[in-house]
């Protein structure tokens, strides 16, 4: 790991202010993906500024009925609230079925919006990867991994977001709130926080280098069912192959994009009369990657689909 | 950088290089070897920590992120000659071989204990909204996060059964 210096930031504003002063800083929170990646010197922060002490960690009601759920909670804590399990089941369960209790007791709402991609050949050094190293290539392309985009990617990156919970997030309309040095706060959809990757995939979002998430706030929940979905290559602890969350007449698939990846197509065609399968059709016409990825997609979003329409909320 | 942090109940301020992790800490700083360093980047679990009375994996953490903490390691968890129930537990089932994941596994779940008892729900459980029921698969989801290359997971299953039933 590089040397680094390390800042305890003691208020918000002093965080921001640190980060102003540092713009090769890196915000700290539970550090479970920061850390892992900075031992590989994938990421090579100059400054580490620890906002894990910050009062972020609240979870209250909004005055619209919704969730204000403080960018420190951590993502035990967020599964584990009675008002997310009964009103957001689809968030509880994205949550629980990522990573292991350990990391989750650590890792916090927005880093687990900030997290990078799992994909192999970022993780790898030795492998030339364009959203590691611009311009050395991208070994995803024709390589091993399962995992690649099925949606919005570009000649220059397949890479896939790792986060369950931000597909949940991104099925509930959520909000993700943020602040910067000069004072000014801001609020972007979870939906398009992160970037596709373009010809710049080593930006995952547009949030500005003093940028720090306040919170992520939910509306009330839609009506209907709520359902989440994840296949994975074992039982536990293990990235998603691909993922589900519906909400009523919303659908947002996991781990085929660079972001949540919001079905709108299949919303469409779900409220234009289509049956779950075709309405999953409508969505994999635009896809690429390989038929069995797809095919995946298909049958999981289809049966998902249906479990919803059935108004369980599990 | 300056951390003042309480280990199995003694207090200690310390230098530390910022990048020092909690894992080498407390096993090259303080000498407590029985937190274990298997992958070194939070896939195994044989580092597992409780800091605060919540279990974290020691190698993805920074020891400066922990002023103030008070962290139990495996070597804080007996009183005296007495045994904690769990690590009585792993001894009654043999749930071991080589014993090298064996800390991890003891204090992740002494860490799962408490969760049950917060109620904490899990990817295995049925009802988000009902009482959280300790069953086989709930311990197996609970533990994920620790691996055993000997494969002893019958036993350690059986070890976190004997010592949950004794607590309820």
């Amino acid at each position: 790991m590089k040397p680094f210096a390390f800042e305890r930031a003691r208020n918000v504003d002093h965080a921001l202010s640190l980060a102003a002063a540092a713009p090769g800083a890196r915000f700290l929170a539970g550090g479970t993906n920061l850390l892992d990646l900075m031992k590989l010197e994938i990421e090579q922060p100059d400054t580490l500024i620890d906002v894990g002490r910050l009062p972020l960690a609240d979870i209250s009601e909004t005055a619209g009925g919704g969730l204000r759920i403080g960018a420190l909670a951590t993502n035990t804590l967020v599964a584990s609230d009675p008002r997310v399990r009964s009103r957001y089941p689809v968030l509880a369960r994205a949550i629980l079925s990522g990573s292991c209790v350990q990391l989750r007791n650590k890792a916090s709402m927005g880093g687990n919006l900030m997290q990078r991609t799992r994909c192999a050949y970022f993780m790898d050094p030795a492998m030339p990867c364009n959203k590691r190293l611009p311009g050395s290539g991208c070994s995803a392309m024709g390589g091993l991994s399962q995992a690649i985009a099925l949606f919005g990617a570009s000649e220059f990156c397949v890479a896939v977001s790792a986060s369950d919970m931000s597909v949940a997030l991104a099925v509930l309309d959520a909000e993700v709130e943020t602040v910067r040095a000069d004072g000014s706060v801001r609020r972007r959809p979870v939906e398009t926080l992160h970037r596709l990757p373009g010809d710049a995939p080593q930006v995952d979002t547009d949030l500005a280098p003093d940028e720090l998430i306040l919170a992520v706030e939910l509306p009330p929940p839609p009506s209907g069912g709520q359902v989440w979905r994840k296949v994975r290559a074992r039982a536990s602890y293990v990235g998603a192959l691909a993922s589900i969350a519906v909400a009523g007449d919303r659908v947002a698939l996991g781990a085929v994009a660079a972001r949540p990846w919001r079905a709108r197509a299949t919303e469409a065609a779900l409220a234009g009369g289509a049956s779950p399968r075709e309405a999953a059709e409508a969505e994999l016409v635009s896809a690429s990657g390989a038929d069995g990825r797809k095919s995946l997609v298909r049958r999981l979003a289809t049966d998902a689909i249906q479990e919803s329409r059935k108004g369980g909320r599990s | 950088m300056r951390t003042e942090i309480r280990v199995n109940g003694v207090d200690h301020a310390v230098d530390v290089d910022t990048r020092t992790s909690l894992l080498d800490f407390l096993r090259e700083q303080l000498d407590l070897k029985g937190s274990k360093k298997g992958c070194d980047h939070g896939q195994c679990g044989a580092c597992t920590v409780l800091v605060n009375g919540v279990r974290i994996n020691a190698c993805l953490s920074l020891a400066v992120m922990h002023d103030g903490d008070e962290v139990t390691t495996i070597e804080g968890l007996a009183s005296g000659e007495a045994l904690h129930p769990l690590q009585q537990a792993f001894l009654t089932e043999d749930a071991f071989q080589c014993g090298y994941c064996t800390p991890g596994q003891i204090c992740s779940a002494v860490g799962l204990m408490a969760e049950i008892a917060a109620g904490h729900p899990s990817d295995a459980t049925a009802d988000l909204n009902a009482k959280v029921i300790l069953t086989d698969a709930e311990i197996r989801e609970r533990m994920s996060g620790n691996i055993c290359r000997c494969s002893a997971y019958p036993q350690i299953l059986a070890a976190v059964r004997r010592a949950a039933g004794a607590a309820a």
